[in-house]
């Protein structure tokens, strides 16, 4: 018999906003427990929410580069259930009027272009964290209650792991160059529930549904929905059923585990927030907005590769990062050659960048500094091997390359005036290597060229040296 | 000190020209309310080394150096805020409500805490964890409620004025009971951060107080914009003591039938004096009709208990207020502390709300009655399209007596009859003395249409002058 | 509506409150009549009419994106009523189940 699956995914985005969604409270990582928080994470008696603009304008993003239909009028809903993080002990989230509804994102898989559709996506608040502790204890921070989030809700267009696999990469990709969150797994500012059933080829209604929550990697998604696939074929085949539940993927075994099974629809009742008024989201502002809006990692790549002529590979590098992408299009426009710019990224600022462990942000290097150092290569103030000790100092102590190579003297030496006395004393003191020369000895020039250097202390400018010795040793 | 025969306007004179010091006035008022409270038990929390704000100006600040009661769901920073709930029993808050900053740029001063049912669920203040509040008129009955503590001190002389919250006649209801003038204003006009939140779309803060006037006074305080709080209107507040003083002529005042045909006897004459009163200097008298009446009960009792059922909520034991012992797990500390914590009405009231907003009841209960107000709201609308006030009765009857509390909650929550629409549609509503029945207090109720406080004030204002009632002293304060 | 003993079990679970036998037995026969006259709105004709869930008077709210300390990082004003805490976090007994609400 042949099994159909029918795939969903729920990716939350938290949203990266300077304050949480209802207080001013700051958001950050790593503060000391309840530090970023204030009376209205705590949710003391009678405070209020205060919703922040910013949390709309980077939902209005996300929305506008999946071809979202943004809805007119939202307004937010509370989510009702007792739990130590939720303080309220409602969540304040978008059920009924939504952020946006009906978009969608392209993925090619096996060779195939598909449309996999958004059903819904809805701005809410995160929850603190409990620390479970071995001593019969709990302990809550608040510090991350309010952090904003986008939940991102897809319909249930996935036929097999793969597709899935696809659409996280596409939908991070696309969130990461909007701007509006980090989009790291690792540290939670991504986050993905599956969702899972199978059918008979030919049935019409879909199984019963498993969720999986709180994945850690794209990789465990593909894995676990693969398990899931197999385990509920098999049981369907042996004449069971599928229990509407909850299963947590374990990563050492490869295999998933039911968490609890599910008995009719959790009772959260939800009803509109009376705290908040309605938003109208008006066409102005999403127009305004979409003028915002940074190019996407698609439109990057064609010009990267298309326009400017670089190697797909060296395109693909750049476009890791929203930063890298960023910092790499700002240099270019300081005037950096565009070629030489994506090879001191890839190499040089990335290999600085994985020794000291740190990211481009927290880098004193600046796109002007970079096409500025490429820029003196190019006219031959510097030779390559100066500019890597220029590009050295200014990473890390944020100097300015000009300025640093003047004040070394690292400025290379191509002044005829005084290379070609030089020259013409260091072939009358070789007489040696003349006679090489004669005799066809490349080695010969080697030689010669690295006595100028000695002399310069390697400020000569090679190709400029190479040139006068090869004239003054054919002359004699 | 008793206030009695004061006023905000004779209070600011005396302590300007020095006749009383603002410490002094403070110490005297506190010592009155010791006093005088074995009688009320108007207060949860008084506070016994109350001062005055720094140098104060009278000049300036009408409120400098007067103290002012406040009901006790108004949280205050330094000072114990309870709800009258053994839950939050111990509760001190770390933040201001914007009233009490407001007030506190005013200059007044605060000498503590008022009685109240607990979490404004009630409308006799015996559903207090610290007691009940007794009427000054007769001690034997109850002030009415929520706002009984706030309303008994200003009819028993305790302070000048208080605040009280209104979230289906919490301030109107007692306000009657007690003889003295009390103001819901629209939704919106003042802000509610830092009122411990009942029915978040009908909560709202107002004033008491003995004269019309000292409640116009303190509502100019009071009133406007907060950046803490969405719902709160940005309109430009006006001087309320602008609409006083004025005369009734071409008033268009409409009488709802279904109003007056809800009171009956001495009542119903009390009611139709005052009517008479504004018909003979001047005023348009139309009867109107409010059809949707009879559906008010159910709609705000299936709305406030469905907002109370999530606001109370956070009141779980883990971060603030009463956490029950001997608990064995989490579920333990949840289930025992509210159950614990809370007293029977609120509990009730979280039960109706829970279930009205669980799946299979929503659509039924919640959003019909979302619907139903609409159509109320809708009501009102067409009557201020045509009318400048609504005037009728606060309540059904006077006060009732302490312990007569009736065991069916049914026939309790329809008690609330002429006060709840005013809080589902928005619109501001006072309670303005309309004589004695029986020897206490009743109230006639004048409603305008939102952000038109101006024709309520003026409206009872005309009333209060016409009566005098103020010149009566609380028969259960004369020893 | 018929509201059970059942019905009000389950509505004190979802409020998490906890009742004597007696209560229970009081407050389905509470519950009851009151649900019994809130049925009333049934009869009103609401087709096509919008919900009021507030009353405001404007609307679209928003603050700007500007953070703020609480009273300078001062958490103790805010941990100062928390009954049992460690090291600043709030001190809860084990949880057994993330919240089912059955």
């Amino acid at each position: 018999m042949n099994f159909k699956s029918t795939i969903g995914l729920e990716v939350h985005f938290e949203l990266k906003t300077k304050s949480k969604i209802f207080s001013p409270s700051p958001v950050s990582y790593g503060a000391k427990p309840n530090t970023e928080t204030n009376v209205i994470d705590w949710a003391m008696p009678g405070v209020l929410p205060m919703v922040n603009k910013n949390v709309y304008r980077l939902g209005i993003m996300v929305a506008l580069a999946t071809h979202a239909h943004i809805l007119p009028t939202t307004h937010f809903d509370r989510k009702n259930y007792f739990y130590p993080d939720n303080p309220k002990a409602y969540q304040i989230t978008q059920f009924f009027q939504p952020l946006a509804c009906d978009g969608y994102i392209e993925v090619e898989v096996h060779g195939k272009k598909k449309r996999i559709g958004i059903h819904e996506m809805h701005i809410e608040e995160d929850a603190g964290k409990n620390t479970h502790g071995t001593n019969g204890f709990s302990y809550v921070d608040l510090n991350r209650q309010g952090v904003p989030l986008l939940e991102v809700v897809s319909e249930p267009d996935m036929e097999d792991p793969e597709e899935a696999y696809a659409y996280l990469e596409k939908l991070r990709k696309i969130v990461q160059f909007t701007g509006a969150s980090d989009v790291k797994m690792e540290e939670g500012s991504m986050r993905v529930d599956t969702n899972i059933s199978i059918r008979p080829a030919g049935q019409k209604e879909l199984g019963t549904k498993v969720e999986m929550k709180n994945l850690n990697s794209f990789d465990h998604v593909r894995r676990s929905l693969a398990y899931e696939q197999k385990r509920q074929e098999q049981v369907l085949l042996s004449g069971g059923h599928i229990q509407l539940s909850t299963r947590r993927f374990d990563e050492a075994t490869g295999k998933t585990v039911l968490e609890r099974v599910k008995e009719g629809a959790s009772d959260y009742r939800y009803f509109p927030e009376p705290d908040i008024a309605p938003d109208h989201i008006s066409q102005e502002w999403i127009d305004e907005i979409a003028k915002e809006l940074p190019k996407s990692a698609f439109e990057r790549y064609d010009d990267y590769v298309n326009k400017f002529g670089i190697k797909p590979y060296d395109a693909n590098v750049l476009l890791q990062t929203k930063e890298s992408s960023d910092f790499f299009d700002a240099a270019v426009a300081a005037g950096a050659d565009p070629t030489l710019a994506a090879n001191w990224m890839n190499t040089q600022v990335n290999g600085y960048l994985n020794d000291n462990r740190v990211n481009l942000a927290d880098v004193k290097l600046t796109p002007e500094h970079l096409a500025e150092m490429i820029k003196l290569i190019q006219d031959g103030t510097i030779s390559s091997k100066i500019a890597k000790k220029v590009f050295a100092e200014t990473i890390a102590n944020g100097t300015d390359p000009k300025k640093y190579v003047e004040e070394k003297g690292m400025v290379q030496l191509s002044d005829l005036s005084v290379l070609e006395p030089m020259v013409t004393k260091v072939v009358d003191d070789n007489p040696q290597s003349v006679e090489d020369f004669k005799n066809g000895k490349d080695r010969a020039i080697g030689f010669l060229v690295g006595q100028i250097m000695k002399q310069t202390r390697g400020k000569a400018n090679p190709k400029v040296v190479n040139k006068l010795l090869n004239k003054e040793l054919a002359s004699r | 000190m008793n206030y009695l025969n004061e006023t905000i306007d004779s209070l600011n004179k005396k302590l300007a020209s020095g006749e009383i010091s603002a410490d002094q006035l403070a110490k005297d008022t506190v010592e009155n309310i010791k006093d005088t409270d074995k009688k009320l038990n108007a207060w949860i929390t008084v506070e016994d080394d109350a001062k005055p704000a720094e140098n104060l100006d009278f000049s300036k600040n009408k409120l400098a150096g007067i103290p002012i009661g406040i009901k006790d769901n108004i949280v205050t920073n330094g000072v114990k805020t309870t709800a009258a709930s053994h839950i939050l029993d111990n509760f001190m808050p770390m933040y201001d409500a914007t009233v009490i900053s407001k007030l506190k740029a005013a200059q007044a001063t605060f000498v503590g805490k008022t009685n109240m049912d607990e979490f404004a669920m009630g409308s006799s203040t015996e559903h207090s964890y610290f007691g009940a509040t007794h009427n000054p008129w007769n001690l034997d009955k109850v002030p009415g409620g929520s706002s009984g503590g706030s309303a008994a001190a200003v009819a028993g002389g305790q302070v000048v004025a208080a605040l009280g919250s209104d979230t289906g006649g919490s301030i109107r209801q007692p306000s009657a009971f007690n003889g003295i003038f009390g103001i819901k204003p629209t939704y919106g006009r003042v802000s509610r951060w830092g009122l411990i939140a009942f029915s978040s779309s009908l909560d709202q803060i107002g004033v008491m107080s003995k004269r019309v006037k000292d409640s116009a006074e303190v509502l100019n305080v009071i009133a406007g914009a907060d950046e803490h709080d969405s719902t709160v209107s940005t309109r430009e507040v006006p001087d309320f003591t602008k609409f006083l003083g004025q005369d009734v002529e071409g008033l268009r005042v409409a009488v709802p039938k279904e109003y007056m045909e809800a009171v009956d006897g001495d009542m119903r004459e009390a009611i139709q004096k005052q009517i008479d009163l504004l018909k003979e200097n001047g005023a348009v008298i139309n009867e109107v009709s409010l059809p949707h009446t009879k559906y008010v009960v159910p709609t705000y009792y299936i709305i406030a208990s469905s907002e109370a059922s999530s606001n109370l909520q956070r009141y779980d034991g883990i971060r603030y207020g009463y956490r029950a012992k001997d608990t064995k797990n989490l579920l333990d500390v949840y289930v025992k502390s509210r159950s614990e914590g809370f007293g029977t009405e609120v509990k009730r009231r979280i039960m109706l709300g829970s279930f009205a907003l669980s799946a299979g009841s929503y659509d039924k209960f919640f959003r019909q009655a979302a619907k139903v107000r609409t159509l109320i709201c809708n009501d009102f609308d067409k009557i201020f399209a045509e009318n400048d006030v609504i005037v009728g009765p606060v309540t059904t009857t006077p006060a009732f007596g302490i312990g007569e509390e009736i065991s069916d909650p049914v026939k309790m929550y329809n008690n609330d009859i002429l006060t709840i629409s005013a809080n589902l549609a928005g619109i501001p509503a006072a309670s303005v003395p309309a004589g004695l029945v029986d020897g206490m207090p009743v109230g006639l109720q004048i409603m305008a249409k939102r952000f038109d406080e101006g024709n309520v004030f003026k409206t009872a204002d005309f009333i209060e002058r016409n009566n005098k009632f103020y010149e009566k002293t609380p028969t259960g304060m004369e020893d | 509506m018929e509201i059970t003993e059942d019905t009000v079990k389950h509505v004190a679970t979802l409020s998490r409150l906890e009742f004597s036998d007696d209560e229970i037995g009081k407050f389905t026969e509470q519950m009851g009549s009151i649900i019994n006259m809130a049925s009333q709105l049934q009869e009103v004709d609401t087709e096509g009419v919008e919900e009021t869930v507030q009353v405001v008077d404007r609307d679209t709210v928003f603050r700007e994106d500007k953070p703020e300390h609480w009273q300078g990082e001062d958490r103790e004003t805010l941990m100062e009523n928390v009954p049992e805490k460690a090291n600043g976090f709030i001190k809860v007994p084990v949880i057994i189940e993330k919240d089912d609400n059955e």
